[in-house]
């Protein structure tokens, strides 16, 4: 049975007519593509969901497009989105967008399991590890300044408050899903201070938790063991940075960023993606993307939404297309199209004899 | 008016820090193996460990830093940093004595040493003096901690000079600048730029941008698209360890620092391994290949091609293998195994 998330402190958005509002960001490169085929998905499966449509043109310096975007959030309390391409021709003042979404909404953990896939041909087996990334302080700060021409300072902000919080959750979704061990990643013997306070708080969280294992491993050294030994992991929580490089390594590990679903929590709002927040440019309106990660974190969506049915129904038919039928896009290895993928799905969806509408 | 070439090699000074734990017995086989290949190479043994200098301050002792001044070439086994307390890093201390801004390591494949990756061929520059780890950290108030991270334009560029270069003189095809320029826009933004600016005096390299999580997606899936890698040194620090853990962890791993004035320093990164010292069961390869390294940086590629093919050869051959490589055979047997194949050679 999927996860579901720890919602003992978030009650569900307001329902009206049965139906739930959830903001939609179609984002840049293949995000708009994938998440319309979310939304046919939806609409076959008859998924009582309305998507509020927000568009955040990357083009523009103004915040207006992102905090229309956040706006929407906080009326509607989810999200599915796209990743918002940062450009570099603009000026250093012009923030990610991404980002500026995830700290107004103080969206503080973000969270990926990721899965080896029997269907999916890698070099590691047996991969099961859920990484738990601080997701609105430390190197993403976005605090810079040139001081003098040519000597740039970023600063890396670590909060007792932020480190505790975030350590909270990673125990409290272990021991909900009967998880082990807890390694606290980190680089506390040359970040002494930053690190050192993060790995404080780790520790005291898990001394409230004596049935979960608790250590600790030096990012550089976790790298290097993920790389050849994946298998020893179970929980991993650690600050912002490295848990962008961690994620991407271990989606990297069980097949490629087009499999792995990703979702940030705050104690208010929940909004999906994919785990690794690609834009996919290259690969943009060729129908080739892998809808795999987008569709199953709408399925993570769903299950937020207390919509467990549909949830599974949807999910079973994606893991069923990955494994059984095998039909795979070209990320895997295979020569799926994008649409064929999604036809496959929502034909096996149709099969198990569910409500569908017509297509 | 002609210089001749002269028809007998040189023999060149090398400075040598065995370093600590197993680290003299793996020097001690680097020294057999190079003497059986006739490596115009002259040992100087030197220890750095750190004494305190005229006015309190931590410095290596003054005969160990006349001798690297000198020869300008080191070679290094692991050093342990003793527990006392004010005791500076020693490698921090070397790092900081010699200016060793560029920390280099080739990622290539062992044939014979199998891991789930073939074909890995690789290096990796890293900036070794700023970024992340300038130490400079503070509480703010009770519970916020600020570590700064400084990017500067000249330490940049130098970094962005070298990997050229790098590639330029070791036929590599690409420099890729590794970067979240997406989130610190400033400090890799500039990083980025002086990178971009160094790339123009050399367009006969290929060079090309990638974000840090890009790099590290892509290289757990496929490392074979990647040639030289130029980034800071956090990025830097965590990529050359998951690319050692490619091809099979730090036992294997060699690695070089450049410093200003011509110095430059080749060591094995791994640890110091207490428990095995003295014990004739150390696996001297990451330092061997150190050494190869060296040799190639000293243009000396013909005994460097002869002493690396011996050691992969005695690896792909299994016979000989210390404990770490799978086997159960002593360091004295695998390198005289080395020694052998060297002399088969000639």
């Amino acid at each position: 049975h999927y996860p579901h998330t720890p919602t003992s402190f978030l009650p569900p958005p307001a329902k009206y007519g049965g139906r739930h509002t959830v903001t939609l960001i179609p984002g840049d490169g293949i995000g708009p593509e994938l998440l319309n085929h979310v939304r046919e998905v939806f609409r076959f499966s008859c998924v009582p969901v309305d998507f509020e449509v927000v568009h955040v043109n990357s083009a523009v310096e103004t915040e207006d497009d992102i905090n229309n975007a956040i706006t929407a959030i906080r009326r509607n309390g989810v999200a599915l989105k796209g990743n918002i391409e940062t450009k570099h021709t603009m000026a250093p003042s012009v923030k990610s967008r991404n980002n500026l979404l995830r700290t107004s909404l103080d969206l503080y953990a973000n969270v990926m399991h990721c899965q080896s896939l029997p269907g999916v041909q890698t070099r590691h087996k047996n991969i099961d590890i859920m990484i738990i990334r601080e997701n609105t302080e430390g190197e993403y700060s976005s605090l810079e300044h040139e001081s003098v021409s040519g000597v740039v300072e970023s600063l890396k902000i670590i909060t007792r408050n932020n480190s505790l919080r975030i350590a909270d959750y990673a125990f409290k979704l272990a021991r909900e899903k009967g998880r082990r061990r807890v390694t606290a990643v980190h680089k506390a013997n040359i970040m002494k201070l930053g690190d050192g306070l993060f790995l404080q708080c780790c520790r005291e969280v898990a001394s409230g938790y004596p049935d979960i294992t608790f250590d600790s491993m030096i990012v550089d050294n976790t790298t290097m063991q993920l790389v050849s030994k994946p298998q020893q992991f179970d929980v991993m929580v650690m600050p912002n940075l490295y848990g962008n490089v961690v994620s991407n390594v271990c989606a990297g590990l069980v097949g490629g960023p087009g499999l792995v679903p990703g979702a940030n929590y705050g104690h208010v709002y929940a909004v999906f993606e994919t785990a690794t927040r690609n834009t996919g440019k290259s690969i943009a309106n060729r129908n080739i993307a892998n809808p795999t990660a987008m569709l199953l974190a709408s399925c993570m969506m769903l299950d937020h939404l207390k919509l467990y049915d549909h949830a599974s129904s949807i999910r079973n038919a994606i893991l069923n297309t990955m494994n059984e039928t095998r039909l795979h896009t070209a990320d895997i290895g295979g020569q799926g199209t994008t649409s064929e993928v999604v036809q496959t799905i929502m034909r096996f969806i149709q099969s198990k004899g569910q409500l569908t509408s017509e297509y | 008016m002609y210089t001749h070439t002269h028809t007998f090699k040189e023999m060149q000074t090398v400075t040598l820090i065995p370093g600590d734990g197993i680290g003299p017995e793996i020097s001690s086989a680097v020294m057999k193996i190079f003497e059986t290949a006739k490596a115009p190479i002259r040992w100087e043994e030197r220890n750095v460990t750190a004494i305190k200098g005229p006015g309190g301050r931590w410095m290596i002792p003054p005969d160990a830093k006349e001798s690297m001044d000198k020869s300008k070439i080191g070679l290094k086994g692991p050093l342990k940093t003793p527990i006392a307390a004010g005791h500076p890093s020693m490698n921090l201390l070397l790092r900081k004595t010699f200016d060793l801004y560029a920390n280099v390591r080739p990622c290539i494949s062992i044939e014979g040493y199998k891991t789930p990756y073939t074909d890995v061929n690789l290096v990796t520059i890293r900036e070794n003096t700023e970024g992340e780890y300038s130490g400079i950290e503070h509480v703010i108030v009770d519970g916020v901690v600020q570590s700064i991270k400084l990017i500067t334009e000249d330490a940049s560029r130098r970094i962005a000079e070298y990997a050229f270069e790098y590639a330029r003189n070791n036929q590599r095809n690409s420099v890729t600048a590794v970067h979240k320029a997406n989130i610190m826009r400033m400090s890799d933004g500039l990083f980025l730029r002086k990178c971009r600016e160094v790339a123009e005096n050399y367009k006969d390299i290929k060079f090309t941008e990638m974000y840090l999580d890009t790099v590290c997606l892509n290289m757990v899936q496929d490392p074979t698209q990647f040639d030289v890698l130029v980034m800071p040194n956090l990025y830097g620090d965590i990529l050359s360890d998951l690319c050692a853990g490619l091809i099979g962890g730090l036992g294997v791993t060699p690695s070089g620092n450049i410093g200003a004035n011509g110095v430059a320093i080749f060591e094995s990164v791994h640890g110091t391994a207490p428990d095995i010292a003295g014990l004739d069961l150390a696996n001297p390869t990451a330092l061997l290949l150190s050494a190869v390294m060296m040799l190639r940086h000293m243009g000396l590629h013909d005994y460097g091609n002869k002493i690396q093919t011996a050691c992969f050869d005695t690896i792909r051959d299994k016979k000989v293998l210390t404990k770490d490589l799978g086997g159960n055979s002593k360091c004295s047997e695998f390198t005289a195994d080395i020694c052998r194949r060297i002399q088969d050679l000639d």
